[in-house]
């Protein structure tokens, strides 16, 4: 399909129908509404479902209704919403019960502001609902990514019966980029065991409640189970001229967008620097991480917040090299000038074991 | 059907009395009043409905009231084909 | 269990839509968990057999609450949703909606429903919901030993309100009915209770009457139930029976609240899905066509541009037609707009990159072109345009206290006064961009027209602005002819 200049926000209704959606249920939000605003025009002339609930909490509980119906659906929200939502995805992932959610990220605590932030890390990754539970986090970088995640999402809310993520900023939502959709859409199927209404299915269930002890142990345990699995084989990244790189900038969405030109011009300068970019949040690229702490001497990550996923890169590395930070918050993105310096800064700190020779003699290597 | 000069109760009732929790909503609702709670206790230390064995109406009301599925079953005479 | 004497046949027995044995439940697999007397057994075997009546019961979806109700899985053989606290209404307006061929009730308490679940409650109901709630009112908290209900009664004791429910500081009991009774949406609301054995009878034909809306479709029911709680209340069976014969019926009246089930109109059947074949035609994402001309050559271009001015003047949509034409030209572009509040009113800007090569950050941080289109959007950018880059003004001259930075070409054009000449002050932006693009010399007419045409809609405002793309390069080729660069 030819590529289409369209806002990442309304790539991710269309990619979604394309994969199979046929159900959104949503309150609007900003910098999310184009996307409720996407599927109030497009579900019905795919044959889906458009409701705009009286608040997230319905929304997210409308979701629980239509996933325990077997269709793939989906609502998307700001860091506001999804703060209502944490009930529901609590629910959902109890119940095993697939669906994706957006979060067009922006400023809070609070009401903040509506300009880009990416301080909704923490309730989104590391969950904000009640229990032992994961979401499965992508962050897209661009339009396309926007698309291609988002069918991503379904299928990976399919095959780990979980709800999945796509949290990007209000940049990439908003913003208008080419988008190549996929050639063939997926027909909306079924599920063996929703809850369907018919014979077929009268026997299925879909509950988050286990009162026995033992029993809620081995449901918690199923669901640890998932999340290993999804640990060892969903983690995706993007590394960009992390082959020599000495200092390796991590960042995710627009900043990592950002970034990209930070290294380009790091590198014109004669820094050796590189960009991992976490595509997905959970499961987290740990192991890239940590491969790369063999060679490199330093660690920057860089995030429109004051520091929530560069937790994750430091338990990754586990104290192996230094991880710096440098973040942006408020609604202000840092510059690809304002980072170029902080990377000076931390090379010329780190100059030392930038020296390859005095690597050799002061690195362990591990795993 | 062949006690030619006893007229037979219109209805009949049965009592699970193990699935009995011993409420007495049924006794309330009895209109011909056959139906008590027995001074024995069941295995879960309810005092189970008993019906006196005769002057079921079938009314249904017993069941009806009764807030357990399966505790009580309403039975009604069936017409007796003309002999 | 005694020998049934010969010649009678059953009457009444455990309703089919019973599981025969309640194998969730755990133990006592006989018996429901209710207590002696409790009215929930009595609901959920009056709805029992409503679905054996209908005939429905492998349409059904039961969704149950959160409460003493929260068990409702165990018992009914259909298929079986659980919900969180107070949601069941919307979770049930999903399954509905994603299966408009099941029959979908919720059973709620009066907690669940009526306090948690009230926004739920409302607006399914409001939405005229096509599906069938169950409403158990027992005036207090059951499942967690006793508290305040929203339905508790004036003076009642709870305990979160021990020295009985006070108006002053709890407010009134809620009623329900009369609540979703000032909707336009819902057919049929009802209130019954399980006072004796008339109420009893009364209440299941309520029951039947609202699961057979559902079946013809005619939209949202609700049967509200006043219901014994003898545990909680601290009464035996009989007696709390007899409160709410007695006392709860005072309170909440029994009786129709709504019923429209003879005039409600049967909804119609939703239209069959497009096949997948046609989507992205629905979807808008057919390709637009055009074809760049065989001697298009971009070079090394790495354009960015700023286009900033107040809401209104058309500053995201000149940056998304140069975007289009970039994509027209097969070249990698971005378009990154302000947003909020700043469309409705004050300044609002975007970004706009267009390269022959991959796109980093779409961010313009130094363009080198600045589209200002009023004095403060010139003030705030004019310093960040990059050495050898362009700034077009929509005036005659910049303010006599701006300067741009050394290098950079100035194009002062009061734009809007131009556009004005047309009849339409709004087409300004587009007259700016026929002077960006005369000045400037990237893209090609075709490409900006075609794109023009992708993104303007009415053929009155394409033509419009075809006129003032041209009045723009005319006044540019005009300034380009004295300028001193």
């Amino acid at each position: 399909m030819a590529k289409q200049l369209i806002k990442g926000n309304e790539a991710i209704v269309k990619s979604a129908i394309l994969a199979g959606c046929r159900a959104y249920y949503g309150y609007p939000i900003t910098p999310a509404s184009e996307i409720a605003e996407a599927a109030a025009l497009y579900m019905p002339r795919a044959g889906g479902v458009f409701v705009q609930a009286e608040s997230e909490v319905s929304a997210v509980n409308m979701l629980y209704g239509a996933a325990s119906a077997g269709v793939r659906a989906m609502s998307a929200s700001s860091g506001p919403g999804i703060s209502l939502m944490q009930e529901g995805i609590s629910y959902l992932a109890g119940a095993e019960l697939p669906c994706v959610i957006a979060d067009i990220t922006r400023g809070g605590p609070g009401l903040g502001n509506i300009a880009p932030e990416q301080s909704d890390y923490n309730q989104v990754v590391k969950g904000g609902g009640h229990g032992c539970y994961r979401m499965l986090v992508l962050a897209p970088a661009s339009c396309q990514e926007m698309a291609d995640l988002t069918a991503l999402a379904f299928d990976l809310a399919d095959a780990y019966r979980n709800p999945v993520m796509v949290m990007a900023d209000g940049f990439i939502g908003q913003m208008m980029e080419p988008v190549e959709f996929a050639a063939q859409a997926h027909p909306p199927g079924s599920q063996p065991w929703a809850v369907e209404g018919n014979r077929e299915t009268r026997l299925n269930l879909a509950s988050s409640i286990h009162l026995e002890p033992d029993r809620l142990e081995e449901h918690i345990r199923h669901l640890e189970q998932k999340y290993l699995r999804a640990q060892r084989e969903a983690v995706r990244c993007e590394h960009y001229e992390t082959g020599d790189a000495e200092i390796v900038l991590v960042g995710y969405g627009i900043v990592a967008r950002i970034l990209k030109a930070v290294v380009d011009e790091a590198r014109a300068e004669g820094i050796k620097a590189g960009l991992l970019r976490p595509i997905t949040l959970f499961p987290f690229p740990s192991a890239q991480l940590r491969a790369l702490a063999r060679q490199a001497s330093v660690f920057l990550t860089v995030e429109m917040s004051t520091g929530q996923m560069v937790e994750d890169v430091r338990l990754a590395l586990e104290g192996r090299k230094p991880v710096e930070f440098y973040g942006r918050c408020g609604g202000n993105a840092p510059s690809a000038a304002e980072v170029l310096q902080v990377v000076r800064e931390v090379a010329r700190r780190s100059t030392p074991v930038l020296i390859p020779g005095a690597i050799a003699k002061t690195e362990v290597c591990h795993g | 059907m062949t006690q030619a000069n006893v007229q037979p109760d219109r209805g009949y009732v049965t009592i699970n009395a193990e699935e009995c929790k011993g409420c007495g909503l049924c006794v309330e609702a009895c209109v011909p009043r056959v139906l008590a709670l027995a001074a024995h206790l069941n295995h879960q230390g309810y005092h189970p409905a008993e019906y006196a064995g005769s002057g079921c109406n079938g009314c249904g009301l017993c069941f009806h009231c009764c807030p357990e599925p399966g505790a009580i079953t309403v039975y009604k005479l069936a017409r007796v084909a003309a002999a | 269990m005694a020998e049934v004497p010969t010649g009678y046949t059953v009457l009444h027995e455990r309703p089919k839509a019973f599981y025969d044995t309640f194998e969730r439940k755990g133990d006592l697999q006989g018996q429901t968990h209710y207590c002696p007397g409790c009215g929930h057994g009595l609901a959920h075997k009056m709805i029992a057999r409503a679905i054996d009546e209908l005939g429905i019961q492998d349409r059904v979806v039961a969704v149950s609450p959160v409460g003493c109700a929260v068990f409702t899985y165990y018992y009914f053989d259909t298929g079986n949703v659980q919900a969180a606290h107070g949601r069941a209404p919307a979770v049930a307006t999903a399954v509905k909606r994603s299966r408009p061929e099941a029959i979908v009730f919720s059973y709620q308490g009066d907690g669940d429903l009526a306090a948690i679940g009230t926004a739920e409650i409302l607006h399914a109901a409001n939405r005229g919901e096509n599906i069938t709630v169950f409403f158990v009112n027992n005036a207090v908290y059951g499942m967690t030993g006793g508290q305040m209900a929203p339905t508790t009664m004036l003076g009642q004791k709870t305990t979160t309100s021990p020295l009985g429910r006070d108006a002053f500081n709890e407010g009134y009991p809620l009623h329900v009915c009369e609540l979703l009774a000032a909707l336009e949406a819902p057919v049929y609301l009802e209130r019954v209770a399980l006072g004796n054995a008339k109420q009893v009878m009364a209440a299941s034909r309520a029951i039947k009457k609202a699961l057979t809306n559902q079946v013809k479709g005619l939209g949202f029911s609700l049967v509200e139930i006043l219901s014994p709680c003898p545990t909680i209340w601290k009464m035996n069976p009989a007696k709390a029976q007899e409160r709410v014969r007695e006392e709860m019926v005072k309170v909440f009246p029994p009786g129709v609240y709504r019923d429209r089930t003879a005039e409600a109109q049967t909804r119609p059947a939703p239209p069959p899905p497009p096949r997948l074949e046609e989507l992205p035609r629905l979807l808008d994402l057919e390709a637009h066509d055009f074809t760049p001309a065989a001697d298009f050559q971009p070079g090394a271009l790495d354009l960015r541009i700023k286009v900033a001015g107040f809401g209104g003047q058309g500053v995201l949509m000149l940056g998304e037609v140069l975007a289009e034409a970039g994509l027209l030209l097969n070249l990698d572009v971005s378009w990154l707009p302000s947003y909020g509040p700043e469309m409705r009113s004050g300044t609002s800007n975007c970004h706009v990159r267009i390269s022959n090569r991959t796109i980093a950050s779409p961010l313009v941080a130094r363009p080198t072109m600045l589209l200002a289109m009023n004095e403060p959007s010139l003030r705030k950018f004019v310093a960040d345009v990059d050495k050898g880059g362009w700034v077009l003004y929509n005036a005659r001259s910049l303010p006599a206290d701006v300067k741009a930075p050394e290098g950079v070409h100035v194009m002062c054009v009061p734009f809007t006064e131009l556009a004005d000449t047309l009849g339409e002050p709004r087409a300004g932006n587009i007259v700016m961009l026929g002077a960006l693009l005369e000045a400037s010399g990237i893209l090609s007419r075709e490409a900006i027209d075609r794109a023009l045409e992708i993104h303007v809609r009415s053929a009155r405002w394409l033509e419009l602005d075809r006129r003032a793309l041209e009045l723009g390069r005319d006044a540019a080729r005009k300034e380009l002819a004295y300028a001193c660069v």
